[in-house]
Formats: C-alpha cells, sequence, structure tokens
C-alpha cells in the first residue's frame, strides 16, 4: 500500500479573527480542527477554542483531490481522507496521529466485476465520508460517485458494497443512470446515521434523491415528497436533486436540506419535506448547495445562497456574499455579511464546504472554490479570512476536541 | 520482467521508477505488481478489469488494451499516466 511521508510545512497563522463580546467560547473543548479537503491537497487548520488564531498545515497528499475529510468523532483521532489523483483510480487513507502518517485502504471501495456479457459499474471516486453510529467505532460509510453506498467495519481497511442499496431494483430509476449526470459525476453524499438507532439511515443523491434505510441499509425507501423538481415526471421518484441535507444531532427527528428547488425542512415522522426557503428574500432566492445545523439548536441552520438564474452561475449573488442564517426552524432569515467582501466578490460555496463547530459561541465555516476559508467565532455575525490562496476548495469539516 | 512505474505511483515503490515482475500474461504481471505494492492496482486497472483512461501500458514499447497480453520473461512493460488538466 502507498505510504505518504510526513508533511507538516507550517503556515504562519493568517490575520486573527478580532475578538468579540459574544465569544465565550468552549467550555470544555480544548482545540479546534478544520479539514480543507481541495482539489490539490489537504490542508489542516488548527485553534483552541477561543478561535481568534489560527494555524495552518499542509497540504498532504499534494497534487490529488481531496472530496472530503473527516475527523472521528467517536475517537478524536482518526482521519479519514476520500482521495484520487489525477487520473488514477480512487482510494481511501486514514491517519491517527493526525496526518503524520497515513495508510491505504487496503481495499477500497470499488463495484463488484460484472459477469461475462454483463457492463460492470466503475467507481469514479469516493466523495462522501460519514463515522458510523457510536456504539460501532470502526464502521463507516462511504457514498461515492457513481452514486453507490459502502461500508467499512474494521476502521477503513476494507470496503464493502452495501448492496442493499447500490443493488436496489430502482437506483436506476432514481439516478437517471450512470451516463446522466453532472459534469463532474452523480454523486451519493450526506449519509446521516440518526444518533439514536445504528439501524437508521439516510442518503442523497444528486441526482436522485432522498433514501431511508431502518434497516442499516438492508433495504430503502424514498424520502421526496414535498419536494420540487424542476421537471414534473409522471413517476414521483424521479428528477430529484438534494444538494445537501444535515440532521440536527440533539433533535434527530428534525433534517434541514439545501434542494436544487430551494431550502426545505423535515420534522419526523412526517415524510413531507417543508419547503422553508420561500421565507427567503425575493431577490436572493434559496438555491444553494451547503447547509449546516447549530449543534444544540434545533431551531438555527446556516444556507449560502447562490444566483440560480438563467444557466445559473452558481456564484454569491451580484457578487456580495452573505450567509443567511435561520433562529426559527426557516420561519425568517437573517443576512450575515459582516467581514465580508462587499462587492465584486463571485464566491461559489460546495455543498460540502460548510460546516459548525460545537463551541459556545459557534464557530461557522465555509471554503470557495476560490480557495479561501472564512470563519466566524460568533455564529455568523461577523466574518474573517483565515486562509486564502488554497486550491479549489471541495470540502469543510470542523471539529472540536 | 521489468516494468517502468510513472511518477504518480512512486508513492507504492519507494520511489523507485522500475520495478521486477513475473508473469505469462499481463494480467498475472499486474497481480505480482499489487503483491508488492500492495494496492497499485486498483489505480491503474479498475473494478472490471479495464486500463483505466489517461493510463496506457506499453510492451515492448507497442501499446496494449488489455490484460490477456502473453508475455514473455524478457518483454519490457512500461505504464505511462498522463498528465493532462488543470
Amino acid at each position: 500500500m502507498a505510504k505518504q511521508k510526513k508533511n507538516s510545512k507550517k503556515s504562519k497563522p493568517k490575520k486573527s479573527a478580532k475578538a468579540t463580546k459574544a465569544g465565550k467560547a468552549g467550555k470544555s473543548a480544548k482545540d479546534v480542527l478544520v479539514t480543507v479537503g481541495t482539489r490539490k491537497g489537504l490542508f489542516v487548520l488548527r485553534s483552541n477554542a477561543k478561535r481568534k488564531k489560527w494555524a495552518l498545515t499542509g497540504p498532504h497528499f499534494l497534487g490529488n483531490i481531496v472530496y472530503h475529510a473527516v475527523l472521528d468523532p467517536r475517537d478524536h483521532k482518526t482521519l479519514m481522507v476520500a482521495s484520487s489523483a489525477g487520473h488514477l483510480g480512487p482510494t481511501v487513507f486514514r491517519s491517527t496521529d493526525m496526518g503524520k502518517t497515513w495508510k491505504e485502504s487496503e481495499r477500497p471501495p470499488a463495484y463488484p466485476k460484472a459477469g461475462k456479457g454483463e457492463t460492470g459499474r466503475v467507481l469514479n471516486h469516493v466523495f462522501w465520508l460519514t463515522p458510523g453510529h457510536a456504539s460501532e467505532k470502526d464502521v463507516w460509510y462511504a457514498g461515492v460517485s457513481p452514486q453507490g453506498l459502502f461500508r467499512t467495519s474494521d476502521g477503513g481497511k476494507t470496503w464493502d458494497e452495501v448492496k442493499g442499496f447500490n443493488d436496489h431494483k430502482d437506483r436506476v430509476k432514481w439516478t437517471g443512470g450512470d451516463q446522466d449526470q453532472t459534469p463532474d459525476g452523480g454523486k451519493l453524499h450526506s449519509v446521516i446515521v440518526d444518533p439514536r438507532d445504528k439501524n437508521h439511515l439516510y442518503l442523497g443523491m444528486s441526482a436522485g434523491g432522498v433514501c431511508e434505510s431502518t434497516d442499516r441499509g438492508e433495504t430503502w425507501k424514498t424520502l421526496n415528497k414535498g419536494l420540487e423538481r424542476t421537471f414534473q415526471a409522471d413517476d414521483p421518484d424521479v428528477g430529484h436533486d438534494p444538494h445537501c441535507i444535515a440532521i440536527h444531532p440533539e433533535n434527530p427527528d428534525r433534517l434541514y436540506m439545501q434542494n436544487h428547488c430551494g431550502i426545505y425542512r423535515i420534522d419526523r415522522p412526517s415524510d413531507t419535506w417543508v419547503r422553508i426557503g420561500k421565507s427567503m428574500p425575493k431577490k436572493i432566492g434559496d438555491i444553494g448547495f451547503p447547509v449546516t445545523v447549530h449543534p444544540r439548536d434545533p431551531e438555527t441552520a446556516w444556507v449560502f445562497p447562490m444566483d440560480g438564474t438563467e444557466v445559473w452561475p452558481r456564484t454569491s449573488i451580484e457578487g456580495k456574499p452573505a450567509v443567511y442564517r435561520t433562529s426559527n426552524g426557516g420561519k425568517s432569515w437573517d443576512r450575515q455579511d459582516k467581514g465580508l467582501p462587499r462587492e465584486q466578490a463571485w464566491f461559489t460555496v460546495k455543498r460540502q464546504a460548510m460546516a459548525a463547530d460545537a463551541c459556545d459561541a459557534v464557530g461557522v465555516y465555509f471554503g470557495t472554490t476560490s480557495g479561501e476559508v472564512w470563519t466566524s467565532n460568533n455564529e455568523g455575525k461577523s466574518w474573517s479570512c483565515i486562509a486564502a490562496h488554497l486550491p479549489h476548495i471541495y470540502a469543510i469539516e470542523a471539529a472540536t476536541r | 520482467m521489468k516494468v517502468s512505474i510513472p511518477s504518480a505511483l512512486h508513492s507504492y515503490t519507494s520511489k523507485k521508477s522500475e520495478a521486477s515482475a513475473s508473469g505469462k500474461t499481463l494480467a498475472e504481471v499486474m497481480q505480482d505488481l499489487d503483491r508488492q505494492f500492495p494496492g497499485m492496482r486498483f489505480r491503474i486497472i479498475d473494478e472490471q478489469d479495464q486500463i483505466r483512461p489517461h493510463i496506457k501500458i506499453f510492451v515492448n514499447r507497442e501499446q496494449v488494451r488489455g490484460l490477456d497480453v502473453a508475455l514473455k520473461a524478457t518483454d519490457e512493460i512500461a505504464i505511462v499516466q498522463a498528465f493532462s488538466g488543470g
């Protein structure tokens, strides 16, 4: 297996965020770690609970696309990375020493070899990583492109298909097939494990819709009711495109979604999504990629609206980037742009590139395709750029430990 | 037989640009390389046993397109990976 050598070049900390009165930060958290997956490698930002000064390290895997990098919240030391390099096949790396050394998966996610005369699926990249339930410490899930679901039960050494999903008779109907996808391939994303129940899973497919399993992936049913579609096919489960889904950790009956067709919320056991993006300002609309939730308050979530007019520029609207926050479950939204550029800033923020930490006050983070990481250590009231000139950012995750 | 390894795979070979492998077919040589350098095969051959796009394999400087090529111990193999895109 490939071994990646240590690469811990330290950059001088970027200009720090200004101190705020709101930041009675992190009663219990000692450190905040932000992983930044980019088109050219992995970077890590670290700070203490005050989050005033940041240190940037990396790159790890220079030249490799890092689609997602996640620190295991169960042990606070295992870092799992979904990667591919140039034209080489996809793989997964893990580190238990914060990136000093890496081990490659001995059997990374791969579709089964087709029988003679059949056409088999080819996995292009691992797109999404989700740690398993707290009671299953070596379990992780991987969402891949083209849309498929894999699971490891040995901490990432070997990965197996979740056949109940990958072989589902309706998978091709939901996704439109492997050849009918977004320019860089269809994605299976937002793999969610209900913190109350290891058997209860959700996932999103872009394109393909939302699915739910209550038997650890053996069987699946769609969860698309209430979602709008750009084309109303006769089949109610065809034509869906959820961009990102987030479950609330302390009220797991509540999920938020940024969809191709707006911002939604669902409160289980209801099976119907409600479009809460209609309460966004009309000139902003409710198109975007990411959504992230407050770690304690189920009423609070953040989105980064993007221009979804005509040809879908997918940039900040009118070149004036802003985060929008709801603190009442989507009844209303507040614009949060203090510290962000006032004009001519055409940010694009991808679906994995926004996150919140667990500090008090909550830190919110987003990364842009132009290589900037922005953070707020006061729940979005003001923003600072803590890293610039990085490669195109694919994914941001924030962890406290 | 000698196998030339592209730089993108040097993380598997401790930076060596050449390896020695054995087998009666290219498929067997690829298995032998994977035995010596675990994980390498999947980076260049997909799960359907197809050579990945933008990866080329040459036997005695002639491109081959599948793994069912018969080989002799004196053959020389070159694995080439394109660097393209931004």
